[in-house]
């Protein structure tokens, strides 16, 4: 057990608890975009940052990589932390103002507006995408490409992966994308997944478990009938 | 080649090459690092070979072609050992000349360097002011080997630190010497190495420890590494095989960047000869030492200089960073522990067991110790690399040794650390250069690029490059590099175009704030650093162009406008080199350019030799 002072109260964890992890045990919120249980921590939203460590040495680091450390001490809603977060959550508005999750998330900060120019972008690079297809489909379809400004995700070469069995998974943990399937009716669906002709869930050829993540689907409304 | 079995093995084949060695016999040594070799070095090695052939000369001087000596402005140079005779810009017609004369132990007056301030002829190189005030301990020993034999840097005493370093056999007392010596990272973060080596040696995680050799230098205008592992990888070797003695490291891995072909060329020479030699490999001259270095060739990302980027990079992935914990001394390349060092650290490590790490910290401050060599560029005379002993102040370097600004003009800043430092006011040249002043002063000590800037540099348009440059480095897995550098460039344009507010000057210095306290690696946390430090030393610039929609220093192309005033007398240099030919006049009068076609390419104003192009 470690033990560790969070907002000034003390308490012990296992070891190799996240802080993100150990603040979700005790009901202290901290906003994540990229963080899900399940997959691996990755650190690329920025929005759990915490501030740990005092005086000149404190510094932001993200909760969902950082490991409780005996005698740390965390504040998880300093004003460090919080201009941080509402500069970060500006910066989403100002790229995805579209997303729910993000507009819901800025308004729990209060923030109303953003100064920048506005662009309209669907993904936010949170990768929970290609970690959800790697690591629990077992399947690594897609990835990042390019780097900076240029980074996108997507299959190699923009060619329909044989390893991707339109599982629906990534669609279902974007945080950002408007893709997830929410209609039953073929016409309306927009993703294709499960709209397309021949739902591999259906043959069950080539795939022994879909392990799908399309909810509802239209292809399961099929099977039913 | 033959093998080295044991340590008196390799005393005895010293002891051989030294007996060998006439020290009086006269050496003509060529630079020719990449700068010597573009300035023109490779035809005077064609010369010297040829005239020495056919007079067969062979007996009475050798040459010797080396790596980059520093003062680069001079190149192509030659230098004559063993009376240190400098002979600078020489060119291949001079040549001969210059060889016949220091055959005969004299020296060719005519083509010796003046000295700008008093006119008179310098012979010995030490003379000369560039390469008076400097402390070359590193970028001496250039002059000393041809990187591609090794038995040069045997002459030089070279393996014999390693060698004496396994007859001591005690690791402990190494890593003693090298926190005695207070060497500090020269990559840029300066974290202790001396501490980094024990925090190795005493990890214990599965089999197998490495070593990394960090060479990719990928900052604008930087190059000392490049100069070392061009002049002198041996001694990177050297300092490998010590460190992998010191922590008990196996594996090596030599991480330098594709376009520095030289470099990669002459670490591979060094690497199959020392390999020959056994000096790398298993049992080092007979000890337990096993250790063996390979080279990996970056793909060309900025971003892979940093550490947990670049052994993502030797593991075969993207290049891209993770957080950290675990740092790469915990679990590193293929998850076992891993010490990275950059290529100075590396090649200080040889001086320091040389010398003894006591002796080495006399050099520099309390708190930064030993010799930094910079890459001294912009808009100065002298441009080159220098080494100098930490604590020098930044007016000793760029006005003592660099020799001022270039034509009539004053220094206004300096930008230390590339694209991840910041500027240095000139009324702040009295700061001494050490890890903690530059901090201090809103920069960094970075890898050691210093860049010179004088009245003609826009500091809105130097952040705005910089930012630029930063935002196509990204690797964009963290949002607030990713996006914070391409929103900070986006206010940086507009400032730049003369149609940014007030507002939104605020917005970029707190958006700047929060993404040096949030992103993941040093890319990110430093890349706010060029703003920051030039909206605290210059904010009247970024103020001038937002309000009075004015460049002062008449860069930014969008509020500035050419015009020719009555100093003009019609010569038509200008209006010969206009592309756009915007230039109207005849001869004899007074030229006219018209706006509304000028592109603002500078041409005019720079051909133009009597002030008569004004810019506003």
């Amino acid at each position: 057990m470690v033990g560790v002072k969070i907002n000034g109260l003390p308490f012990s964890f296992d070891e190799g608890t996240t802080l993100l992890d150990a603040a979700k045990f005790l009901g202290i919120p901290i906003p994540t975009l990229c963080s899900m249980e399940g997959v691996s921590p990755y650190g690329a939203c920025r929005l759990c940052v915490v501030e740990i460590g005092e005086g000149p040495k404190a510094r932001l680091v993200t909760s969902c990589t950082y490991p409780v450390q005996e005698g740390l001490k965390v504040r998880t809603a300093s004003s460090r932390v919080m201009r941080a977060r509402r500069m970060i959550l500006e910066l989403y508005l100002a790229s995805c103002p579209q997303s729910k999750t993000v507009q819901d998330l800025a308004a729990a900060h209060n923030i109303k507006t953003q100064r920048f120019r506005q662009e309209h972008e669907d993904c936010i690079m949170c990768g929970l995408c290609v970690r959800i297809c790697k690591e629990q489909m077992m399947s690594g379809a897609i990835g990042f490409r390019g780097r900076g400004e240029k980074r996108t995700i997507g299959t190699p070469f923009d060619v329909k992966s044989d390893v991707c069995r339109t599982c629906g998974a990534c669609m279902y943990v974007c945080p950002a994308c408007q893709l997830r399937c929410t209609f039953n009716d073929p016409s309306k669906a927009i993703c294709g997944g499960c709209a397309n002709l021949a739902p591999p869930c259906l043959a069950k050829s080539s795939f022994d478990d879909m392990m799908c993540s399309m909810d509802p689907c239209v292809a399961c409304e099929i099977k039913k009938d | 080649m033959e093998r080295l079995r044991t340590t008196s093995d390799f005393w005895g084949l010293q002891r051989r090459l030294l007996a060998d060695r006439d020290p009086r016999k006269p050496v003509l040594v060529i630079s020719a690092g990449t700068c010597g070799q573009a300035s023109g070095a490779g035809e005077l090695i064609r010369i010297a070979k040829r005239e020495m052939l056919e007079n067969e000369m062979g007996d009475r001087i050798r040459l010797r072609i080396t790596g980059c000596h520093g003062f680069c402005e001079m190149e192509p140079s030659v230098l004559v050992l063993p009376d240190r005779v400098f002979y600078p810009r020489v060119k291949p017609a001079d040549l001969p000349r210059i060889l016949y004369a220091s055959v005969l132990g004299e020296v060719a007056e005519e083509f010796l360097f003046v000295d700008p301030s008093t006119g008179r002829r310098l012979a010995r190189q030490d003379d000369i002011p560039y390469f008076r005030k400097q402390r070359r301990t590193i970028l001496e020993r250039n002059e000393w080997v041809d990187p591609i034999r090794i038995v040069n840097y045997l002459e030089a005493g070279g393996y014999g630190t390693l060698c004496r370093v396994l007859e001591g056999g005690d690791p402990v007392r190494v890593i003693e010497e090298m926190k005695a010596s207070g060497l500090r990272g020269r990559g840029g973060a300066g974290f202790p190495t001396g501490l980094k080596w024990e925090m190795l040696a005493k990890a214990k995680n599965g089999t197998g420890k490495y070593l990394v050799c960090n060479g990719d230098e990928g900052d604008p205008g930087a190059y000392m590494d490049r100069a070392v592992l061009e002049g002198n990888p041996h001694s990177i070797l050297e300092g490998m095989l010590i460190g992998a003695f010191a922590t008990g490291a196996t594996d090596g891995v030599m991480y330098v960047r594709n376009e520095y072909p030289m470099a990669v060329k002459h670490l591979m020479i060094a690497i199959r000869q020392a390999r020959e030699m056994g000096l790398l490999g298993e049992h080092v001259l007979g000890s337990m030492l096993s250790f063996d270095v390979r080279l990996v060739k970056g793909a060309g990302a900025f971003v892979c200089g940093e550490e947990t980027a670049l052994m993502r990079s030797v593991m075969g992935f993207v290049g891209e960073p993770r957080q950290r914990p675990p740092f790469p001394v915990e679990k590193g390349i293929e998850g076992k522990p891993t010490s990275i060092n950059n290529v100075e650290t590396w090649a200080n490590v040889p001086v320091i067991l040389e010398k003894g790490g006591r002796e080495y910290a006399r050099i520099g401050t309390e708190k930064s110790r030993g010799t930094k060599i910079f890459s001294l560029v912009g808009k100065i005379r002298n441009t080159g690399l220098v080494e100098v002993p930490m604590g020098i102040t930044i007016d000793e370097v760029v006005n003592g040794i660099g020799g001022g600004a270039l034509g009539k003009s004053r220094l206004k800043a300096v930008q230390t650390g590339g694209p991840s430092g910041g500027c240095i006011p000139a009324h702040r040249f009295d700061l001494p250069i050490d890890y903690d002043s530059l901090a201090e002063a809103g920069s960094i000590m970075g890898s050691g690029g210093m860049i010179a800037m004088d009245e003609r540099t826009c500091m809105v348009d130097l952040a705005r490059y910089f930012m630029s440059f930063l935002k196509d480095e990204s690797c964009g897995k963290c949002f607030t590099c990713r996006k914070g550098t391409q929103r900070m460039f986006e206010i940086l344009d507009d400032i730049s175009k003369g149609v940014a507010t007030l507002d939104q000057l605020d917005l970029l210095q707190d958006l700047a704030f929060v993404v040096k306290d949030t992103t993941m690696c040093g890319l990110g946390q430093t890349a706010s650093n060029p703003v920051l430090s030039t909206l605290r030393y210059f904010r009247d610039e970024y103020v001038e162009h937002i309000v009075h929609k004015r460049c002062p220093a008449g860069v930014c192309k969008d509020l500035i406008a050419y015009s020719i005033n009555e100093k003009c007398t019609g010569c038509m240099l200008c209006l010969k080199a206009c592309p756009s030919g915007s230039i109207t006049g005849d001869k004899k009068v007074r030229h006219v350019i018209d706006m509304a076609t000028c592109i603002k390419c500078d041409a005019c104003r720079s051909v133009c030799k009597l002030d008569a192009v004004e810019v506003r």
